[in-house]
């Protein structure tokens, strides 16, 4: 197609444009904008009143230069002039160059305004149609005040042309969400619910986006449109594709009307009516079905238009989870999409069955497509399909594929895009902690975490884990062979130098009967990573050094050595001098009661909830609703896990209750604090 | 609130062709979400999935020939509808322009502005009858420089 304009055509823009394009260099560009505007704000400044055309140009100009990037401060009373010319291509471009430059001068504004309301009032439905996109595109409160309560009625009118009814009702939407409490809906609500069985197709598709925000926020005053919705779905759905003649899409029968049904009905709970409940099953089952079908043409559109209709359905049989035959069939689907050639079905498929995971009737039926899915993260190609994998690998663990789950996870985590490890991370702690019934795979896992993904292990993961290795005494011993060993590898994370240090100042003592782990190496261990490691790690090392002085009386002469020296002792950094000084005093004035007192072994913590779990909530919002919903099934014991235990039992609590000391509390949390 | 947040067309070489804004938002975020977005759709590889994951938000996208279109919505949207409304937008211009090609939207930005206006409001589809909506835009041609009857 010649690249010339269409239509009216302003020559003067089109050589405008074809000069910026055939700038060599940004320089030249801005010189040859910068000329254009002085030119233009000459004009607007010119004694000669310029003509609509003209006008019309130099605001499209305007338009054009501050669409490329450039800042525009003038030509908004030129705009706003246009507005009120009766000239269609004019007001037009008035128009845009308002919805795009939005300006709040309280003056313009109110000449805006003042068109606007011209314009709903002439009658002519063009007119109206552009100042109700003009209202929909600025979306002000200003826009809002003056029109809210004029819309609705326009809206409802009978003798209301469909096309203005379509804008009214999308413009309706867009005050509505931005100034809710101006969009009194009221007395209209009847009528507004009742143009769900217009008979224009456009209009039903616009007022549905309406109603189904009204209803989000007013369930029970829209709750008639339920049984509306249902009737129009199931008309749609049993309706061959010649039927809907313009409606029919690629074959597909109104996608997007049937698609917005669909979303419409998924605000409220399942119809409590049994006959419209009926039609629903049956419209869902029927949806279900043509998707068995062979379809009706090769093209992508056809696909995705019924596909789209396909997963609506299937969010809808979700959000119910009611209907166990549904969510079944609804799981054998998605199941099918999982190895589909397409990988925007094979993506769906995974996002979707992650909201299938958690649903009692279907948990077990997505279980069953384990493999594919860790097929799925190893092999995929694109990133954002793999972590769907991983999403819903987490969605469905439990304690039957806990540990497999956990495996295949770290593995994916060796090699996982950086935007996504600490999310991962969190995850697998979760899980690790979660579904542990021998806890000594926990401490495993964690320490794996810290070896693959050091840097994105936040400190809710690593202090979690060493408040569960302090309050159970079956995994102390192991906890601290296993720390001692990783400790070995020459390239360390500094994290697995903080669970370590802690670790071993605690618990040194279960494996320092053996040679290769005596007192003495582990203090030349931890001391060897000293110098590497950050001021906090540093301060919890120095921790763990007096720690052992308690517990090794023979280290305390090579201890005190290292303490007494200049870098310690006259630290820069007040915490570390602080330490160093008062754990050297304490070390040599104390008798070995007072000392054995003051370093008792760490009490157990108290029983509390997990932050790691808040934390992956807040990291990802809306998409944790499958994880909390998850989460509440699991705490009510569901089958799914037979009663977790979440953490120690009072009894062995009780047992290690013995006096704190003030000392104590300072290295309680784990947490090094620069105040005492 | 299920919205489409916004709607970019850009070449493969990153010159903006159009923005369509469904939210407010200041003009120095827009620049730089368009700077952001456009970097992360144009390094994707032709086999990736349409739809990705940015911020709060799903993009989904298409390439036609030099231009890629994209649609940022939010995460509990319907993507596959997504892609279809792009693909209806696209067969509104061809339709339009007989052809469409880059270059009838960089001389022609405000009418593909217009075709788009007629087609999505407020982030939503007005009608889904293309004829319903190139019949509104052709109306509109017609009524050029002529000056409208009072009705």
């Amino acid at each position: 197609m010649p690249a010339v304009s269409k239509g009216d055509g302003m020559r003067g823009l089109a050589v405008f444009i074809s000069d910026i394009r055939n700038c060599k260099s940004k320089e030249a560009e801005i010189k040859r904008i910068n000329k254009e505007l002085a030119n233009i704000r000459s004009k607007f400044k010119g004694d000669k009143a310029l003509d609509g055309y003209s006008k019309k140009k130099y605001v499209c100009k305007l338009l054009f230069i501050f669409l490329l990037g450039h800042d525009i401060d003038f030509g908004h009373m030129e705009a706003v002039n246009l507005l009120s010319s009766n000239k269609y291509t004019e007001k037009q471009i008035g128009y845009l160059f308002i919805s795009v430059l939005v300006n709040s001068n309280s003056e313009l504004i109110r000449l805006i305004n003042n068109a606007i309301k011209n314009d709903l009032s002439s009658r002519n439905p063009t007119f109206m149609c552009l100042a109700l996109h003009c209202i929909a595109n600025v979306g002000s409160r200003e826009m809002a005040e003056a029109f809210a309560s004029e819309i609705p009625r326009i809206l409802v009118a009978g003798d209301t042309m469909d096309s203005v009814k379509q804008s009214a009702a999308l413009c309706l939407l867009r005050l509505y969400k931005t100034s809710p409490d101006l969009v009194l809906m009221g007395e209209w609500t009847s009528r507004v619910v009742h143009l769900l069985n217009d008979q224009h197709m456009g209009v039903v598709t616009a007022a549905i986006s309406l109603i189904t925000c009204l209803s989000q926020k007013n369930p029970d005053e829209f709750k008639t449109c339920v049984s509306l919705a249902v009737s129009r779905l199931s008309r749609i759905v049993s309706s061959a594709s010649t039927d809907l003649q313009d409606y029919t899409y690629y074959f597909v029968p109104a996608p997007w009307l049937s698609c917005k049904l669909l979303r419409l009905l998924q605000c409220y709970p399942p119809p409590e009516d049994g006959a419209v409940k009926g039609r629903l099953v049956e419209c869902l089952e029927t949806i279900l079905n043509k998707a068995q079908e062979p379809p009706k043409s090769k093209k992508v559109q056809h696909s995705n238009a019924k596909n789209a209709i396909l997963f609506e359905a299937i969010s809808l049989i979700i959000h119910y989870d009611s209907e166990p035959n549904l969510l079944v069939r609804a799981c054998n689907q998605l199941g099918q999409f999982l190895q589909h050639r397409e990988t925007n079905l094979r993506y769906l498929a995974l996002e979707s069955m992650c909201t299938l995971a958690s649903s009692e009737f279907s948990h077990e039926a997505v279980k069953t497509h384990i493999e594919t899915v860790i097929n799925a993260l190893k092999t995929e190609r694109d990133v954002s399909v793999r972590q769907r994998a991983a999403d819903l690998l987490y969605a469905m663990c439990d304690r039957s594929n806990a540990k497999q789950i956990v495996a295949e996870m770290l593995s994916y985590l060796e090699t996982a895009d950086y935007s996504i490890r600490e999310e991962m991370v969190l995850k697998v702690a979760i899980l690790a902690e979660k579904y542990a019934v021998d806890y000594s795979w926990y401490v495993d896992t964690i320490l794996n975490l810290i070896r693959i993904a050091g840097d994105y292990v936040s400190e809710e993961v690593w202090y979690r884990v060493i408040q569960i290795v302090i309050n159970r005494d079956d995994v102390q011993g192991y906890a601290a062979k296993t720390v001692f060993e990783a400790l070995q590898a020459p390239a360390c994370h500094e994290n697995m130098v903080k669970v370590g240090g802690y670790i071993l100042g605690e618990f040194g003592n279960l494996i320092a009967g053996d040679p290769r782990s005596s007192p003495l190496v582990q203090f030349n261990l931890l001391h060897s990573k000293f110098h590497l490691c950050s001021v906090p790690t540093r301060a919890l090392l120095l921790s763990a050094y007096i720690k052992f002085i308690n517990l090794f009386p023979e280290t305390k002469t090579t201890i005190q050595e290292v303490l007494r020296c200049d870098s310690q002792i006259r630290n820069s950094d007040v915490e570390l001098q602080q330490r160093a000084v008062e754990y050297l005093k304490l070390s040599s004035i104390a008798s070995t009661d007072v000392l054995a007192t003051v370093l008792e072994e760490m009490p157990p913590f108290p029983e509390r909830e997990s932050s790691i779990l808040a934390k992956l909530k807040k990291k990802k919002g809306p998409g944790a609703v499958s994880v909390t919903e998850l989460e509440d099934n699991k705490r009510e014991g569901g089958e799914l896990n037979g009663g977790a235990d979440r953490g120690p039992d009072s009894a062995a609590m009780a047992a290690k209750n013995r006096p704190m000391s003030n000392f104590s509390t300072h290295c309680h949390s784990g947490k090094i604090t620069n105040n005492r | 609130l299920k919205t489409m947040r916004f709607m970019l067309l850009f070449s493969r070489q990153g010159k903006l062709r159009l923005q369509k804004w469904y939210t407010a938002t200041a003009e120095r975020d827009k620049k730089k979400m368009v700077r952001d977005l456009m970097q992360i759709v144009l390094a994707r590889k032709p086999k990736m999935c349409s739809f990705l994951e940015w911020r709060d938000l799903k993009i989904v996208y298409k390439r036609y020939a030099s231009l890629y279109f994209c649609c940022a919505v939010e995460e509990q949207d319907n993507e596959l509808i997504t892609l279809e409304v792009i693909h209806r937008f696209v067969e509104l211009l061809d339709k339009y322009f007989g052809s469409v090609c880059e270059l009838d939207i960089i001389f022609n930005f405000e009418k593909a502005y217009f075709i788009l206006d007629e087609f999505l409001m407020g982030g939503e589809i007005q009608d889904t009858s293309k004829k319903s909506v190139l019949k509104a835009i052709e109306q509109s041609d017609l009524l050029q420089e002529v000056s409208c009857i009072q009705y």
